[in-house]
Order: structure tokens, then C-alpha cells, then sequence
């Protein structure tokens, strides 16, 4: 189903009991039944490697960074930067420093909107956007735009929620300065041609961001085959805590661009008169930051990829397929999204019952999914509709759950029918 | 978790087939509501004679819970005063909330009562209440959306 995925096939098979086993959360029951957590696309859970982690940074390392010279802050400090070493890896980039710690996805796409595109967007220039983008790759570029008197420009999506070549071609002008889309969508799970459309892009001469949070945990990442100039992610989307995420920039970029917040350690040097700015990331990383949640971040990093990857997305690969064909044939239940190359997402609506009252009863069921508009109000104004039932996949999830949600669904329609 | 305690028969029925789902004419008042959890929206128009609700309508899409509860509200209000709906209003509100609901109050709900259940999902709450909050918009009529939030 996913390019990505099966140009990287593997021979090894994903031993998901192993990989369930991993996280604490998916072994309980709610309201008497076994839980069947299907929303990791708004969260996922968190292996107990990553709670020990965070648990220990605060046990013994407790303390802030690049700061004093006792132990205990050399310790979080060398914890704290080896996280964006491994989240440098992780991503491929070139250098430790074109990683910026920040609060999530949402704050790294603030960043540059408020940095990067306050500064060096003039009126009358064009920031284009997709129709499936989440709020938060939305918004902030509206703020901008408003701030600098630049234009908002849309790709339309197709109703199979594909976002084609030729549609993002002709949305390109030469007042195009910045892209930002998503690597996937959260709300449709349709992966985006990324690669090819970040290559339009600069041949443009535009800036290209991609909003990675839904696509980390689901497809490979490299920005520099990306080719793409900054590229955000959530640490929650990928196993780790919540309240940290990374932005990666180019380093040409990040160098040109002035600090976004002004606080602590985003210095060298302070007077009345002249403030020095630290160098990079620390530029970007004002005040004492998430350490405990950077510090697991890296274990989830570190976890993640632990498997093989490409085991991990043919097994994801495998439910998406099995979870689509048990959706649709049920009667009254229509899948929105249907993209050709698409990951970890099956949203939907039914003739029978509104998603809310979908969400409620399969969650009697101990089926956890998300309803709603899912921050995408653009993706559910193109199907004319308010909301959809999500049903997401993640790491640990087998047949089993998709099978709790259609026996789940079954009752909706016993309710509704 | 009993779900009937929440969807009952009468909660069903209001749902798939509203009462009132239609604007009265003449209408003199008119209010908006959304509920931004979910995206739902309804618009509800009615005509006011001196400070009697004399008729009552609303349109709008929305899951099995907000629309029976705007529905049965309708029927409800219909020939009350202004006091008497906000007096129904708060003992509603009260009971989803699960800040009390005497046998006496229950009594004054009548059909309302049946959203008694909605206290166990805390959730289901705004949903039970958008219609209310659309009504109170429109008695105030201060010229903006009614919220859930």
C-alpha cells in the first residue's frame, strides 16, 4: 500500500507479542473489557523503556543544563545533547546542531513562521499550503501571512485525499517563497510525494517545511534524500513523552535566521546596550527546556529503532490492509481517505450514527479511537462533512484490535441500525 | 458501563426523527451554536410573544444526543415563559452535570429526565447542552454564536 514501504522490504517478521509486551498501557481493561488502543495517531503509547527513562533522568540527573559545573548538571547535560545526537541520526541530518528542541510539532512550525517567514517575507509573496493539513501547519502560516501582508495559497486534494503533482505544479508561482505540508496526513493517513514536490518547490527557489508528525513512526526519514529545508516531528507521535519535539533546519538557514524567543541560554552575552546570541541550536532553545522529556526522547528514538524498520512498517503495512477490507464490508460504513500510498490511518463515517456516538459505545467496547474533526476542518469541509471515526495503527497493534473494532462497530449498528 | 443508561428509547427516537426540526414563521429571535469539540452546529429560531416561547424550531446536523436533546427541549419550552425555560435550563444542567437532581426537580424535567445518564459520560456533556446553550443565545440575543466551551 505504502511506497515507502515496500521499497525497503524485509525478510525479518515483526514479532508484535514481543513488541506489545514493550508497553504497560495496552495491558488493561476499560470499563471490564481489554483495552484495544487504536488513536496512536493522536498519541501513541510508551514503552517502559522510555517511563524508566524519563523516571531516571529525574532520579538522579535532576538537574538543569549547560549550567553549573556539579556532576549531577554535567550529567543531564551529556544526556540532554545525546538525545539530539540520536535524534540527528534518526533523521539523517548533518550535524547535531540543525536540531532544535521545542515543545512539539506545533511550536517548530510557529518557529519558522515567526523567524524564518516574518523575516525574510515581504508583501505580496506566497506561502502555499495543502488541503490536508492539521490546524497547526495552517494557522501559523495565516498569522504570518497577515503579519507581512503575504498570500495563502492552497493545493487542492483529490477526493481520494491525494495531493497529485500536477495539482502542487500549477500552485507555484514566482512569488512562491515558502512550502509547508505535511509528510503525512493526520487525518486521511495519505503519504504525500514529498521528495518530488520539495524538488518543484526549489526549483522555484522556495523554502520547503514538512510537518512530520504523523509520518515518523509509519514511514523512513531522511532529510537529506528529503532534500527538504526544515522538517518537524513530536516526540508523542513516536513513542516517547509528550510536551517535546524537534525541529530540524538547515544549517544555512538556521544561521540567517533571528532567535524566536529571547531568554536563557539563547546567548553568549548580555548587556543594556548589545545582546550576543548563542550559536546554534542553542539560538533557538530559550529558557530551561523539556530535559527529562528531550532525554526520552532519545529512548524512544533509541527503542524505535531498535526494530527493524522495515519489519515494523510491512507489519503495519499488513493491518492497515486487513483493518481496510473489515471496514468496508460493513454495510452503511464509508472509508474517508483512500489514497494509494497511505499509512496507519482508517477514518470513516456511517450512515448509522454520528462519529461521536460511534466513539462512545466502541469505547464501552474498550475500543479507543478518535472522533472528530481531527484539527483538520479544511479535510472534513472538502467531504461535507462535520467529523469522522479514526481508527489508528501503531507498533503494538495486531488483528485482534481491528477485530474488537468491527465486533464493536456491530453493536452501533445493533443501537442505530 | 450500561450504554442504555445513556441512549435510551426515547433519546433514539428523538435522535432519528427530531420534533420541531423545522424554523417556525414568524420568528422573532434567533440563535446559533457550536459545539467546537466536534464541529457540530445547529440554528434555532423561535417566536417570542411578550415574554412567552409561543413557537420553536431549530436545523442543524449533529450525533444522536445533541439533536434528541435540542429536539425534546423543543417540545419542552414551547408555551413556557422566558423564567420558565431558564428555570428548566439550570435543573437540566444540573442534572447532566451531576450537581443534583431532587425527585422534585426530575418531576419539573418530565421527558427530560432521560439524559439523566449523560452525568457517567462527562465527555457527552456539551453535546447535551448545545441546544440549551443555542436557546439561551437566542432569549439573550446578543448577536454572537453560542459555545459548549
Amino acid at each position: 500500500m505504502s511506497q515507502a514501504s515496500t521499497a525497503m522490504t524485509s525478510d525479518v517478521r515483526f514479532d508484535v507479542k514481543r513488541a506489545r509486551a514493550d508497553f504497560p498501557a495496552a495491558h488493561q481493561e476499560v470499563h471490564g473489557k481489554p483495552l484495544a488502543y487504536l488513536d496512536s495517531a493522536a498519541s501513541t503509547l510508551k514503552p517502559q523503556v522510555v517511563i524508566d527513562e524519563v523516571a531516571d533522568a529525574y532520579s538522579r540527573d535532576s538537574a538543569n543544563i549547560h549550567r553549573a559545573v556539579h556532576l549531577l548538571s554535567q550529567r543531564a547535560t551529556m544526556r540532554f545533547e545525546e538525545a539530539r545526537e540520536k535524534a540527528r541520526a534518526f533523521l539523517n541530518a548533518r550535524r547535531a546542531a540543525e536540531i532544535i528542541f521545542t515543545r512539539g510539532t506545533t511550536e517548530s512550525v510557529n518557529l519558522v513562521a515567526q523567524s524564518w517567514a516574518r523575516t525574510f517575507l515581504h508583501q505580496g509573496d506566497e506561502v502555499v499550503v495543502t488541503e490536508l493539513e492539521h490546524h497547526s501547519n495552517i494557522v501559523p502560516w495565516q498569522i504570518v501571512c497577515q503579519q507581512v501582508g503575504a498570500e495563502l495559497v492552497v493545493v487542492p486534494m483529490t477526493d481520494r485525499g491525494e495531493i497529485t503533482v500536477e495539482a502542487f505544479a500549477s500552485c507555484l508561482t514566482p512569488r512562491t517563497r515558502l512550502v509547508a505540508m505535511a509528510h503525512v496526513s493526520n487525518a486521511l493517513g495519505t503519504v504525500l510525494p514529498v521528495e518530488e514536490l520539495t524538488a518543484l518547490a526549489h526549483e522555484r527557489g522556495a523554502v520547503v517545511l514538512l510537518d512530520g508528525a504523523q509520518a515518523v513512526a509509519h514511514v523512513p526519514v531522511d532529510v537529506q534524500a528529503l532534500d527538504c529545508d526544515f522538517y518537524a516531528f513530536s516526540a508523542h507521535k513516536l513513542y516517547g513523552p509528550t510536551g517535546v519535539g524537534v525541529l530540524y533546519g538547515r544549517e544555512r538557514l538556521l544561521e540567517g535566521m533571528p532567535p524566536y524567543q529571547g531568554g536563557g541560554d539563547m546567548i553568549r552575552s548580555v548587556t543594556f546596550e548589545e545582546t550576543l546570541y548563542n550559536d546554534l541550536p542553542y539560538k533557538f532553545e530559550a529558557g530551561t527546556p523539556n530535559i527529562a522529556g528531550a532525554i526520552g526522547l532519545g529512548a524512544a528514538i533509541d527503542y524505535f529503532t531498535s526494530w527493524d524498520l522495515a519489519a515494523v512498517h510491512a507489519h503495519e503495512e499488513e493491518l492497515l490492509r486487513y483493518g481496510t477490507e473489515a471496514l468496508t464490508s460493513i454495510d452503511g460504513l464509508r472509508l474517508v481517505g483512500t489514497a494509494q500510498d497511505k499509512v496507519s490511518v482508517l477514518s470513516f463515517v456511517m450512515d448509522q450514527a454520528h462519529p461521536h456516538d460511534i466513539g462512545t459505545i466502541v469505547d464501552a467496547e474498550g475500543v479507543a479511537i478518535r472522533t472528530g474533526h481531527h484539527c483538520a476542518q479544511p479535510v472534513m469541509a472538502h467531504y461535507g462533512i462535520a467529523a469522522t471515526s479514526r481508527a489508528s495503527i501503531g507498533i503494538y497493534n495486531t488483528t485482534d484490535d481491528i477485530d474488537a473494532l468491527v465486533r464493536a462497530l456491530g453493536r452501533v449498528k445493533e443501537m442505530f441500525g | 458501563m450500561d450504554l442504555r443508561e445513556l441512549y435510551q428509547e426515547v433519546i433514539l427516537d428523538h435522535g432519528k426523527n427530531p420534533r420541531n426540526h423545522r424554523f417556525p414563521e414568524p420568528h422573532n429571535r434567533e440563535g446559533k451554536g457550536y459545539n467546537p469539540l466536534c464541529g457540530d452546529r445547529i440554528t434555532l429560531r423561535l417566536r417570542l410573544d411578550g415574554d412567552r416561547i409561543a413557537d420553536v424550531g431549530f436545523l442543524g446536523q449533529g450525533c444522536a444526543i445533541s439533536q434528541a436533546s435540542a429536539s425534546t427541549m423543543t417540545e419542552a419550552v414551547k408555551g413556557k415563559t422566558m423564567e420558565e425555560a431558564a428555570d428548566l435550563f439550570s435543573k437540566f444542567h444540573a442534572m447532566v452535570m451531576g450537581e443534583g437532581d431532587s425527585d422534585e426537580d426530575l418531576d419539573t424535567l418530565g421527558k427530560l429526565a432521560v439524559f439523566a445518564g449523560v452525568r457517567e459520560f462527562p465527555m457527552r456533556v456539551k453535546c447535551a447542552t448545545l441546544g440549551w446553550h443555542t436557546l439561551n443565545h437566542a432569549l439573550g440575543d446578543d448577536g454572537t454564536e453560542a459555545r459548549t466551551e
